[in-house]
């Protein structure tokens, strides 16, 4: 009896729209997150995410609608982020149907957001994105583990060691950490373990594995260096690989996942 | 033709934040379901249901500004059936401790809401229970089935000791990195869960529907 291994689908959505090639044939409108979220749901994902959802206030409302649509119809728990910057944005995502909230830029500019999330609506809901890349450390002397902390997708470096920036915000009351490899992001050739078994020795809260899922192989493997939970999104979104044919792969290892009836 | 009544619901508004995914949940059982903190709706109801997220503290204080606590016990003392989701389980039990911090609850089981003794905390995700024997919500059940849960805090010893004439609660387990802890406590009209039923898919749907049926 153990918890399993969860395995998350993420959608990038912007003004309520899904963004990036979705392509399943038997979607009426593939850019909808709600029938993209039901999908997802009956193939048997354990968890939603939903990243990107907006840069600007402008398209807040939007992103709200989209979250409170999506929550009507999926009874498993949603990840929200992207623009998350006050508490007052993440009561506002609570509030449309949102359990959890992804901080990322936000917390590398103001780290005591963290702890002001955590206080105010529990680190349960409360998790840390880090887009993190190699660095050597003759180059970045203030990045000993070899893992720099990014913002912009990955394109600005901040100096900040990826490994001192987890267990800083664990600390500070974050629940969770996305950790998404920015070198292997879209490469599929695999997540970085290295910096995953890393980040493991160092805290204590749940880790999610992302950037690099290529083949059911790097599933298990993220397992092996300490994930506790494995998320792609390209590999799904163009039925690459399906969420079963994941959780099979975890099983043959060992792994305990989680099983649902999946329609045939 | 045989009328069919839907049971009313309430889920009790007191500032928690998951209301609308319970009440959303809820009315796939084909109940009717009122969000509300509305002292004589919330006494009225056939079921009333009170959810919780963050912390004990936090959620005592939004409990205490609506008389969570004496709706409860009025309910209770009429047996008219309560369930408890999340942290609304834990408010159920005589104190909860979080960073040092004693908080007290509204001590309708005796125990202490206390931190999880696992490698990883928070435990997050979809888990088994060891359901207890008679019990109405699991009885029957595939034992693979799972439900979610997100919690750093739980119940790790049941103290409420039960003997004479009165019917012993049911107390449903789960484990997480070695630890063991209540997961679910069906006590005559009260009812406990500490993961969130609202939010596992349809296992967690089947547990609700017990529940509504049990009214």
């Amino acid at each position: 009896m153990t918890v399993a291994v969860r395995v998350i689908p993420c959608l990038d959505v912007s003004e309520g729209r899904v963004v990036k090639g979705v392509n399943f044939v038997d979607l009426r409108d593939a850019g909808d997150p709600v029938e993209l979220a039901r999908r997802y749901d009956a193939e048997g994902a354990d968890e939603l995410t939903f990243l990107d959802i907006t840069a600007t206030s402008d398209n807040r409302a939007s992103a709200y609608e989209m979250i409170r649509r999506t929550a009507e119809q999926v009874f498993i728990p949603l990840t929200v982020g992207g623009g998350v910057r006050t508490t007052d944005d993440i009561n506002a995502l609570l509030r449309a149907g949102a359990d959890k909230v992804s901080i990322n830029s936000a917390a590398v500019a103001r780290p005591e957001f963290l702890s002001e999330a955590a206080d105010r609506f529990g680190s349960q809901c409360v998790v840390l994105a880090i887009d993190a890349r190699r660095v050597s450390v003759d180059h970045e002397p203030a990045c000993p583990s070899g893992f720099e902390v990014t913002t912009h997708g990955g394109r600005k470096g901040t100096g900040i060691d990826a490994v001192a920036w987890a267990r800083q915000a664990e600390q500070a009351g974050a629940g969770e950490i996305l950790l998404t490899s920015m070198d292997s992001d879209g490469t599929k050739d695999g997540f970085d373990t290295a910096m995953l078994a890393e980040l493991r020795r160092t805290v204590g809260i749940p880790l999610i594995a992302s950037g690099g899922a290529g083949t059911l192989e790097h599933f298990p493997a993220a397992v092996a260096a300490g994930a506790d939970a494995v998320l792609a999104a390209s590999v799904f979104h163009f039925g690459e690989l399906s969420i079963d044919q994941v959780k099979q792969r975890l099983a043959q290892d060992g792994y305990p996942v989680r099983r649902t009836a999946v329609p045939a | 033709m045989v009328a069919v009544v839907s049971p009313k619901l309430v889920v009790l508004d007191y500032g928690s934040g998951n209301l609308a995914s319970a009440a959303r949940a809820l009315l796939r059982t084909g109940a009717e379901v009122e969000v509300t903190s509305d002292f004589d709706a919330a006494l009225a109801a056939d079921g009333l249901v009170v959810p919780g997220v963050g912390a004990y503290e936090a959620c005592m204080q939004g409990l205490n500004a609506v008389r969570g606590g004496r709706i409860i016990g009025r309910r209770l003392a009429g047996s008219r059936p309560v369930l408890g989701i999340c942290v609304g389980m834990q408010v159920l039990f005589d104190r909860g401790v979080e960073h040092g911090v004693e908080s007290t609850g509204l001590s309708e089981w005796p125990g202490t809401v206390e931190r999880l003794q696992a490698p990883i905390v928070p435990h997050m995700g979809w888990n088994t229970v060891q359901p207890g024997e008679r019990s109405v919500l699991f009885d029957g059940l595939d034992p693979e089935t799972r439900y979610y849960f997100v919690h750093s805090y739980a119940v790790r010893r049941w103290e409420l000791e039960v003997s004479g004439p009165f019917t012993p609660p049911v107390i449903t387990w789960a484990e997480h990195g070695g630890d063991r802890f209540v997961a679910a406590v069906e006590n005559g009209p009260l009812s406990a869960t500490q993961f969130h039923p609202e939010k596992s898919g349809d296992a967690g749907a089947e547990v609700l529907q017990r529940w509504v049926r049990s009214l």
